[in-house]
Order: C-alpha cells, then structure tokens, then sequence
C-alpha cells in the first residue's frame, strides 16, 4: 500500500487513505451532531479568547467594551419589561375553557425554555417553542398568535426568563429522521441565498464582531439563548421567528413563512451547536 | 393593567437619581399606517415628578419623544424612604399617575 502512494497522484493517495483509514466505515461527511457542536464551539473559543462560553449569550455586547458598558446600564432599566410582564399576565390567565398554557407543557411551562425545539417522534419533525405555544391556543380552542412578535413574543419572554441560567439541553434522540432534521437546519446555515449572496453563517460565523455598517454582527453561538429580543431597530420585541425572517430580507432574499420546516430545523441546529450555554432571554440589543 | 409607568429612584446622600420608562405609542401624526391612513397624534405632553409637594422635575414633551420614553435625571434632597410622585398628561387628555419610594 505504502509503495503504491509513493507513486500515485496526490487524489489518489488521499482516496486510498480514506479508504484505509476508517475501518469503522465512518466516511467524512456522516453526520455527528456531536463533533460539529464540539468544533462550533471551540471556533468561536479561539477567534474570541477573552471570553467565557456564556458570555458568548450576550451576543455583541460581549464584543465590544463600549457597547457592554451601555448594555450594562440598560439592564438595570431594561426595555423589555412592559413585554415580560404582558406575558406573565397572559400565561396567567386561562382561556376561554377554563385551561391554560401551564396544561400545555412540562412542569407547568416554567423553566423549560432550554429544552426547545425538541424533535416530536410521532409527528416527525421538530417542535419549538413559538410552535408548541400557538399549538397549545388552538387545542384550547384560541385563535394563534402571530409568530413574529406582540403576545408571541410576551410569552416567549416570559418562559425565557423563568428559565434563565439553565444550559440549552436540546437532544437529538436516535432517529434517522432527527437527524435528516438537524443536518437539513445544517444545511440552510451554510447556504447563501437573496441578492446578497450571504449565509447566515457568512455574517455570524465568518464575522462576528464586525461592523455591517452601524451595527456590530453578533455571533452565531449563543444567538438564539437570549431570544426574544428587543431590538432599538425594531422600536419593539421580536422572536426567532422575526429574526430569521428579517436576516433572510437584509440578505435580499425571500423570507420563508415562521414555522416553516426549514426555519425549524434551523432552530434545532441552532440551538443545538449552542448546547451548554445559559438561557438569557429575554434580551436587548441595539 | 398594570400602571404605564415604571420608576427607580435611589439615594446618595446628597442627591435622588431617578430613572423612568413610561408606556406610551408617542404617535407623531406624520405616520401611516398599513392602509395608508395617518395615524393621529397621540403624545404625552406634560410629565411631572414631585417630591415632597414640589416639582423636581416636568418635561414639556411634543411629538418628536420617541415610543416608550425613558428619562434619567438626578435633583438635590430626597431621603430614603421619601415618596416621589410621577405623573404624565397626554394631548387625548389621557393620564397616569404613580408613586414610587426613594431607595
């Protein structure tokens, strides 16, 4: 074998040691949700040193000395209060049936923010959060919020913040259709889309810390453990769901509808590469 | 409905530092809306904090406050335990009032 390579073009040389060397027939490209969160993270470790892993949750204020001495003002007045109080009162408060959204979710829907999305084995495909809460209106016979923000967002918020602290812990259980899932989330990330020509991943992985003209980019770790957000920009709250449909508009592109299998499955491999670090919604950025 | 108003006010011996955000659309009436309607002005005009029977602090505001006004000032006096008094006036005739304790 060895003498052969001596003599083989370099492609062929790295052909026969792949083929060589991986008895276990794991080829490069299988998926391991595992190593790709362990490599996400350790990325953003050594681009940022200074920095702890749960700091990455504050996104750009982490990034920026100034910014975090303005963040750190602001939290002690923070503009999402009016929303975190709106959806205490809604989560409070029964529908029409006499239920509530507490019948809906695990440990009466208080401190589980971490767990979502989770991938439903009956019905095939992954649940976030936003979804599961609308799902839970309509089985209570309420009519759905809408995904982007207003009481979405109240309520997002309010679920966030019973569960601030607690690490993402989102499973990937052993089903080929998880899988397919979290490599399909994988695959949106990746790809460039709208006029633009961006990814996701060409401003939050590639550029973070960057300006975009007056904005800082956030990172991609940790983006999505601090939703729902108030955004200055926005004059109010948004979800996951406004960012990834507004991140598709900036790039010039055709935003998919909230809750979209796509959008899902970017949720899952989002919040998935971010597992370990502290929920910290709701949140506020510039 | 809780009030529209959300106050922190501490003391440092000397001086009260007060911190509000209040609640409001501050509408300027130069926008539309999805239909193509203007929507009406709709703005606070005049906000107040009192303490100890007097004004330490109004604002006479129009329509160029931006939505959900925050104020941050500092005045002289004010003890631990002190009432401060804020209240807004809006050009509907709407209004709030609250009252909050010096920290």
């Amino acid at each position: 074998m060895r003498s052969a390579i001596h003599f083989a073009s370099a492609a062929l040389a790295l052909a026969a040691l792949a083929s060589v060397a991986a008895p276990p027939a794991l080829a490069a490209d299988t998926p391991n949700p595992a190593a790709d969160a362990r490599a996400f993270q350790k990325y953003f470790i050594d681009k940022f040193p200074k920095l702890k892993l749960a700091d990455f949750v504050n996104g750009p204020y982490s990034l920026n000395e100034d910014m975090h001495k303005q963040w750190e003002e602001k939290e002690q007045f923070p503009p999402y209060e009016f929303s975190l109080d709106m959806g205490k009162e809604m989560f409070s408060k029964p529908f029409k049936n006499g239920k509530s959204y507490a019948d809906c979710f695990p440990n009466k829907g208080i401190g589980i923010r971490q767990d979502y999305p989770y991938f439903d084995d009956k019905e095939g495909k992954v649940v976030t959060l936003e979804l599961a809460l609308n799902r839970c209106r309509v089985a209570n016979g309420e009519a759905p919020f809408s995904y982007v923000k207003d009481e979405m967002a109240a309520l997002t918020a309010y679920m966030a913040f019973t569960s601030r602290g607690k690490p993402f812990d989102i499973k990937i259980p052993n089903d080929p259709r998880a899988l397919e899932a979290y490599e399909n989330g994988k695959r949106y990330f990746y790809t460039r889309r709208g006029q633009l020509n961006f990814s996701c991943a060409s401003c939050h992985v590639q550029n973070p810390g960057e300006r975009i003209r007056a904005e800082i980019l956030a990172p991609a770790l940790g983006i999505l453990n601090a939703m729902p957000i108030y955004r200055s920009e926005w004059g109010g709250m948004g979800t996951i769901s406004r960012r990834f449909t507004t991140c598709n508009v900036q790039t010039r592109g055709v935003p998919l509808d909230p809750q979209s299998d796509e959008y899902r499955d970017l949720e899952y491999y989002l919040s998935y590469v971010s597992n370990g670090l502290p929920i910290s919604g709701p949140g506020a950025r510039p | 409905m809780a009030s529209t108003i959300r106050v922190r006010a501490t003391s440092s011996g000397d001086t009260t530092e007060v911190q509000a955000l209040i609640q409001h659309p501050m509408d300027s009436g130069f926008v539309k809306d999805a239909k193509g309607e203007i929507i009406p002005p709709h703005f606070i005009q005049q906000l107040t904090f009192e303490h100890d029977g007097k004004s330490v602090f109004v604002a006479n505001w129009g329509t160029a406050v931006s939505k959900d006004p925050y104020v941050k000032f500092s005045f002289k006096g004010g003890n631990k335990g002190d009432d401060l008094k804020i209240s807004w006036v809006d050009n509907k005739g709407a209004s709030d009032t609250t009252t909050a304790k010096i920290l």
